[in-house]
């Protein structure tokens, strides 16, 4: 680990006047230290902003704001979470351990870096930890990349679990730029796909702050299922994992949400499947056609063809569990 | 004999010559060295901490990359504690911070002050252990020892917060905690007495 300089910011606006471009901001910790004892990340200091941002959830009329402070523990047991936004409360309990949702923050889990072997093996090229130095993964082991909007640059898959159920859900992303002026940047846009910059994972401006999630309220609360698939049942990152959503009347599907972790670079949303399954009737042959409709463009690598019989059978299993709640 | 006299004069000075050169390269070279090193890498950033272990204050000066795991093992010499994979990865190095199971191998201790940490020595109350620790004596809940601290710390964790509804439950909420030994069964028991308590 490089030596770095440590201060601990008092508010948002005192963390981005100690923030310059060669400084981290550090919350829960459970990715970045992680990235500077392997000297992937090499900042000159460190910006403590576990207490200068807010680790309140609250709930109005039109929709929820969840601090970037909140603990991922906090956030899967938050009771106007669990009633209103279950989807969000069950792909939290999904990921990590006990102790990490204990200390990992949730604009931390927006930021968190893919789990990519090579990413994290210094002694290979990998265009994400180093600019132009190649992808290790395009034709090395690729069982856990992506199928789906990847390039020759990077086929690293998005980690995150509570970011598909936030992508599901539509939330937005609330920050303060380095000039701490507010913006907001709708979910799907937040996260990129590898493009030319895959040292890049977000659209975050530079030496910003992430300050809350906004998910605006819905009707999906009643019908939902996230399911995860990976290689032991607990503790691990997702082979596959799908986050579905239905708003029904009756037998009638109104609305659907589909979206899947494990499969490309950034949360992917299902949108065709999402637009076949309005006003269909909940059948097992319409969710099969569903997670048909979704599978038809993906392209899997070398070494994770096994990904799209998995990701159909996910999908499948995903709807189905959620129709039937 | 005047020969011979010169031959060692001679062989004197060139000797002195070649050990005042090695004495002298050296330390330029050194010298340099710490002038480069200090110019591409900067210099470490030491804090002056206050911590709070087991109810113990604790104050000490800490480089600033310094985690809590090794503060509290080579600072400390808590060494209970213990350093498995140092990633996050293994739950060996499970501690509590203010009541919560939380990895020290993950948390800089620089975020630690203000905090209270509990380790696997401030578990017990003088000689008379913690239930949880009775319960992996009496359960097989060990083979090695080595994840024990780690896995008791959890398991206290895990009774505290309800998690032991079913053998399903406690063993998702005891997933951050890996025994290459295979001691699951008996850890899984101990954490079942207790919640019976």
């Amino acid at each position: 680990m490089k030596p770095f300089t440590f201060n601990k910011a008092k508010n948002s606006s005192e963390a981005l006047k100690l923030k310059i471009s060669n400084k981290d901001f550090i919350a829960g910790g459970t990715n970045i230290v992680d990235l500077l004892k392997k000297n992937i990340a090499q900042p000159e200091g460190m910006v403590d902003v576990s207490t200068a941002l807010s680790a309140e959830i609250k709930l109005s009329e039109k929709s929820v704001n969840i601090g970037a402070m909140v603990r991922n523990t906090a956030l899967a047991t938050n009771s106007d979470l669990l009633k209103n936004y279950p989807l969000a409360t069950k792909a939290v309990l999904a990921g990590a351990s006990p102790q990490i949702r204990n200390m990992a923050s949730t604009a931390g889990n927006l930021l968190q870096r893919t789990r990519c072997p090579y990413f994290y093996d210094v002694t290979t090229p990998c265009n994400k930890r180093k600019k132009g130095s190649g992808c290790s993964a395009l034709t090395g082991d690729n069982k856990m990349s992506a199928i789906v909007g990847y390039n020759d640059q990077c086929v690293a898959v998005h980690p995150s679990d509570l970011c598909i159920s936030l992508s599901a859900l539509d939330a937005t992303v609330h920050g303060l730029n380095a000039k701490n002026e507010k913006f907001v940047i709708p979910f799907k846009d937040f996260h990129k796909l590898p493009e030319n910059t895959p040292w890049l994972d977000n659209n975050l401006p530079q030496n910003a702050l992430i300050t809350h999630i906004e998910v605006p309220k819905n009707e999906f609360h009643k019908k939902y299922a996230y399911v995860k698939l990976r290689e032991r049942t607990s503790y691990a990152f997702a082979m596959i994992s799908v986050g579905a959503a239905l708003q029904m009347e009756g037998n009638t599907i109104k609305n659907a949400r589909l979206a899947s972790g494990g499969v490309a670079h950034k949360p992917w949303r299902w949108y065709e499947a999402e637009e076949y399954l309005k006003g269909k009737k909940a059948s097992e042959e319409v969710f099969k056609k569903a997670s048909e409709i979704a599978t038809e463009k993906v392209k899997p690598l070398a070494h994770n063809g096994y990904k799209v019989p998995m990701l159909k059978g996910a999908i499948e299993l995903a709807l189905q569990n959620a129709s039937k709640l | 004999m005047s020969d011979s006299t010169n031959h060692s004069r001679r062989s004197f000075l060139k000797s002195t010559a070649i050990v005042a050169i090695f004495a002298s390269i050296p330390t330029s070279v050194k010298a340099f060295y710490q002038d480069v090193k200090d110019f591409i890498l900067p210099k470490k950033s030491i804090l002056p901490i206050k911590i709070s272990v087991n109810r113990k204050v604790h104050e000490i000066n800490i480089d600033s990359r310094s985690t809590l795991l090794d503060v509290l093992r080579e600072n400390l010499n808590l060494t209970g504690t213990k350093k498995g994979c140092d990633h996050g990865q293994c739950g060996a190095c499970t501690v509590h911070i203010d009541g919560e199971r939380a990895l020290s191998c993950l948390t800089l201790v620089a975020m630690v002050p203000g905090k209270e940490v509990t380790t696997i020595e401030g578990l017990s109350t003088g000689d008379q252990l913690h239930p949880m620790q009775e319960a992996f004596i009496e359960c097989d809940g060990f083979q090695c020892g080595y994840c024990t601290p780690g896995q008791i710390m959890s398991a206290v964790a895990c009774v505290k917060e309800g998690h032991t509804n079913s053998v399903e439950e406690i063993k998702e909420f005891m997933s951050g905690n890996l025994c290459r030994c295979g001691a699951y069964n008996g850890i899984v028991e101990s954490i079942q007495k207790v919640a019976a308590l």
